[in-house]
């Protein structure tokens, strides 16, 4: 038979033996009435040996585009970063990924450590004063911090956000809003990009009132756009409410950290950071915020202190705030984290260091720069925001067939961008272009050959 | 043979000027980026993290991963977590570049292989569960739990019926009323009976039209089976109410029971449990969710549906409760799950479960004279013994014993959990371990036990560290690290 199992029919007969059973079926029946006993064999093929298993996968993932067989310039939230050999070696070892929650201090050392670098790491590109050790992704990360300020908000019943917040976060923030009573006020940011500036401040400061917990900006924004944090963060404490930045790791090696701008809680999409595409998960959920509310933070915390013998280590600590200890009254209903995620993200930011971090920065700035410049010289294609951005930007088609460019990407081996459509209607003859580090100035020239001749097509 | 740079921290190996890192240069006609964002928008200084070279960061972390107990290490019979072998081939699978370099954003055209592998996931996770809606989304177990709650919420409130309460065992799981009160509902408890099964009177003397949910696991909690999971499902379906399992047990009954067919109205799945989905030392893992057809229309989106030979991503039913994360799910991990079912294939998951009965009640024959089981002499995947006796006769409390069995070279079971039995110790073997190694695993509690008892009060001895300080830790925390003065 196909798989792990160990024991031999001698083994199973001498255990039974032991046990004083004739039979596991003996075990079982004792327990399982037979009115709940399944009395047929499930409807799942038969198992497959190593060699069959690993044939039918390659045939299926050759079905599949990616970005290795593919030029990818895909962002709004995932992107397509270098990732060092080193990281993916560390993170390969048993050591760490067949690993569980340190429970017991004494033999989860590694992990814990790793945890409380992470944590430091985070606080350290932030600004603020202490960090969980990772949530699930970007989104719910972003809903956790919601949810923590209307914890510290009392009677406040309000979120304000902007449309220039990734999309998916918004969904995911209305599934869980539906369930308590509050709300969330959207203002529109001109996403269709009729003035320069980058534009939510304007209107998001304009909602901002008594009643108001939180404001949740992203910036860089969904549109690859600039914000105005410090005024927002400004407006928002004078209403008495948080402030939630969703950021981007990599832009942090350029620009101000959310702590500096007086941001409170920070949250960000870790997949940047050293962790491959996987369409969309297992992800990183990036979280830190003032330390005036470590006792708020929901989530795994790795803590120091010292054993009885007087040596510096690591445990899990504040863990009054689980719901393992507090049930229905802990600050959240997780009770894991992403370690081997984060633990991906340590080994990378340690890689890249300062330098690298602020290098990779600078070749997204300029790269995403250099490509814009170029689609522009296409007549059929637009550049939507004239402002500056970090790594990606939105290009409108003239000719509103934006399925058309895409699939035309697609043919030439290029993902082209991301349909903006089915979020924003008004958006619908619009796309984003995300240019990572990892994009060359040849395979930019690519994409604009390729929507060239799609031009030279119609 | 002790090497430093796994304890010192990256921060204290950093020294200026160091790096690993590299870029390509930069040969393009566009002005540097301080010129192409705005000054006001851009720190003054490189980010504050450590400069260090390749070769410290690989032996630093290659140092310290061996400061850790893992399933391929050692037997790691942590109860309810089901720490079972972490299949290589899956690991080698999950991670070809046709799989695991997919962006989150591309059109499902572009994916039919993914799609193919996710959709059969969908129906054989159906199969396996009885249960015909199936949702991928869910990041986590608990992150299920929730999302099964808002399904039911939404169903509910479809209905018309406010139903403001959800009923959880005492023996579960914490997350189970933690989860419920972030749906917004009220949670009581139900009391177990002195042999651990539920109580039916105090169900029935807690249930009525406000019971939305009764949240339930089954086997439960202690690795038994309820044999009156009949009577409890029957008993919530007349007061209108729904049931919930939660499936961090189902490495028991695969191909044995199923959920659906013993009343169950939704579950979540735990595949890095079940379908050794590795356990990455907390996290990742994911939560897919099944449920009974009259719920299907609540789901998150997307889900995958098959058209002919197509397959596509279906989203935008007015019904659904909508997202519960961004991006599809946690894939890297649904598809350990998917090449693990198909390795063992229907007939081979039955095994599974059976062996990790055998080994589970295998281990408790062989401990049972020295340990105490109170809710009798056989169980499922797993049993709960209690050192309460131990402890009053010999001074040897749970965690004397979790703390003493790290020496013999054994991860600890969990202790203390489930709250209901006085000094638990939960053992879970897991179908993947030896009689061999369960039989030492037994003889390391026998030494244990004829041991002076201020030698597991004082372990472990054999780790680098021994019984840190929590209670500081949590009294003072440090979270983070900071410099000395003179660190630079």
């Amino acid at each position: 038979m196909t798989g792990y199992l160990f024991h031999t029919d001698e083994d199973r007969r001498q255990m039974l033996a032991a046990i004083g059973a004739d039979s596991i079926d003996e075990i079982i029946d004792a327990q399982v009435p037979a009115d709940v006993r399944l009395d047929r064999p499930l409807r799942i093929a038969d198992g497959l040996d190593e060699m069959s298993l690993e044939a039918m996968m390659r045939q299926l993932a050759a079905k599949n585009a990616s970005a290795a067989s593919h030029l990818c310039f895909l962002g709004g939230g995932a992107y397509d970063h270098f990732i060092p050999a080193a990281v993916d070696e560390i993170a390969s070892r048993g050591e760490y990924y067949t690993s569980y929650t340190p429970y017991q201090a004494e033999v989860s050392q590694g992990n814990l450590q790793v945890m409380f670098e992470y944590e430091t790491l985070v606080t350290q590109l932030t600004g603020l004063g202490v960090s969980n050790a990772s949530l699930y992704d970007g989104g719910s990360a972003m809903v956790e911090a919601v949810l923590m300020a209307f914890a510290a908000g009392g009677k406040r019943h309000k979120v304000v956000t902007s449309d220039a917040v990734h999309p998916e976060y918004r969904q995911t923030l209305d599934t869980y809003l539906e369930s308590i009573s509050a709300e969330a006020v959207v203002v529109s940011s001109d996403a269709a990009g009729s003035s320069a500036d980058s534009a939510t401040s304007a209107g998001v400061i304009e909602q901002i009132d008594d009643s108001t917990a939180c404001v949740v900006i992203q910036h860089p924004n969904f549109f690859g756009r600039l914000e105005d944090v410090e005024a927002i963060a400004e407006a928002a404490h004078r209403a008495g409410a948080l402030l939630i930045q969703i950021f981007d790791p990599v832009s942090l090696g350029l620009l101000k950290r959310p702590g500096d701008l007086g941001v409170d809680i920070a949250v960000a999409e870790g997949q940047c950071l050293g962790n491959p595409l996987n369409f969309g998960g297992p992800y990183l959920g990036i979280m830190a915020c003032r330390e005036v509310l470590i006792r708020r933070l929901p989530g795994r915390i790795a803590g120091q202190t010292t054993d009885r013998r007087g040596n510096r280590c690591w445990v899990l600590t504040l863990q009054t705030r689980e719901q393992h200890i507090r049930r229905d009254k802990a600050t959240s209903n997780i009770c894991s984290n992403q370690t081997l995620l984060a633990l991906r993200a340590t080994v990378h930011l340690s890689l890249l260091g300062p330098q690298g971090l602020r290098e990779t920065a600078e070749h997204c700035v300029r790269k995403a720069a250099y490509a814009r410049d170029r689609l522009a010289t296409n007549p059929r294609l637009r550049i939507a925001h004239p402002g500056p951005v970090f790594k990606e930007f939105v290009v409108r088609d003239i000719e509103g067939d934006v399925a058309e460019l895409m699939q035309s990407g697609l043919d030439q081996g290029i993902l082209a961008g991301v349909p903006l459509g089915p979020w924003y209607p008004e958006l619908d003859d619009c796309f984003l272009v995300a240019v990572t580090e990892k994009r060359t100035r040849e395979e930019i020239d690519r994409l604009t050959a390729a929507f060239a001749a799609s031009l030279a097509a119609v | 043979m002790r090497n430093t740079q796994a304890t010192q921290l990256i921060f204290e190996l950093s020294r200026p000027g160091r790096r690993a890192t590299v870029l390509p240069p930069l040969d393009l006609p566009v002005p540097a980026a301080s010129e192409l964002l705005p000054a006001e928008q851009c720190a003054t200084e490189p980010p504050q993290i450590p400069e260090l070279a390749e070769g410290d960061v690989v032996r630093h972390f290659v140092n310290l991963s061996t400061l850790n107990m893992s399933v391929d290490t050692h037997f790691y019979p942590l109860g309810s977590c089901t720490m079972k072998y972490n299949p290589k081939r899956n690991e080698r699978l999950a991670s070809l570049p046709g799989f695991a370099a997919i962006h989150p954003l591309q059109s499902a055209e572009s994916i039919p292989g993914l799609l193919q592998v996710l959709y059969e996931l969908q129906e054989m996770l159906a199969e396996i569960s009885g249960l015909p809606g199936v949702s991928l989304q869910p990041a986590a177990g608990a992150h299920g739990e929730l999302t099964a709650l808002m399904v039911a919420a939404a169903y509910f409130r479809d209905r018309d019926e406010p139903r403001r309460v959800v009923l959880t065992a005492d023996s579960a799981h914490g997350t189970n009323p933690a989860s419920a009160a972030m749906v917004g509902y009220q949670t009581r408890t139900v009391k177990s009976r002195s042999d651990g099964l539920v109580d039916i009177e105090d169900l029935k003397a807690k249930l009525d039209g406000n019971v939305a949910v009764f949240m339930l696991t089954n086997p439960y909690t202690l690795g038994l089976f309820d044999s009156q999971i009949r009577e409890i499902t029957s008993l919530v379906h007349q007061a209108g109410g729904l049931i919930y399992l939660d499936g961090a047990n189902m490495n028991a009954i695969l191909g044995i029971a199923r959920p659906g067919d013993f009343g169950a109205d939704l579950m979540h799945y735990n595949p890095h449990k079940t379908f050794s989905g590795p356990h990455g030392g907390g996290g990742p893992g994911a939560g897919p969710i099944c449920v009974r057809d009259f719920l299907a229309p609540y789901l998150p989106q997307p889900i995958v549906v098959r058209e002919g030979d197509e397959y596509r991503l279906q989203t935008g039913s007015p019904t659904s409760i909508g997202r519960v994360r961004s991006f599809f799910g946690n894939v890297g991990v649904l598809v350990r799950a998917y090449l693990y079912i198909r390795t063992y294939g229907g007939p081979g998951l039955k095994r599974v479960s059976e062996d990790a009965v055998l080994g589970a009640n295998y281990l408790l024959s062989r401990v049972k004279h020295i340990l105490d089981v109170p809710h009798g002499d056989r169980c499922m995947h797993e049993f709960v013994a209690s050192a309460a006796k131990l402890k009053k006769r010999q001074g040897l409390s749970a965690m004397d014993l979790a703390k003493r069995i790290l020496d013999f070279g054994f991860h600890a079971p969990t202790v203390y959990f489930p709250l209901v039995v006085d000094e638990a110790v939960m053992v879970e073997p897991t179908e993947t371990e030896s009689k061999e190694t369960l039989d030492a695993f037994a003889e390391a509690l026998f030494r244990i036990t004829d041991e002076a008892a201020d030698l597991a009060h004082n372990a472990p001895h054999t780790t680098r560290i021994s019984r840190p300080d929590d209670v500081t830790a949590s009294r003072r925390p440090v979270v983070r690290w900071v410099p000395e003065k003179g660190d630079h």
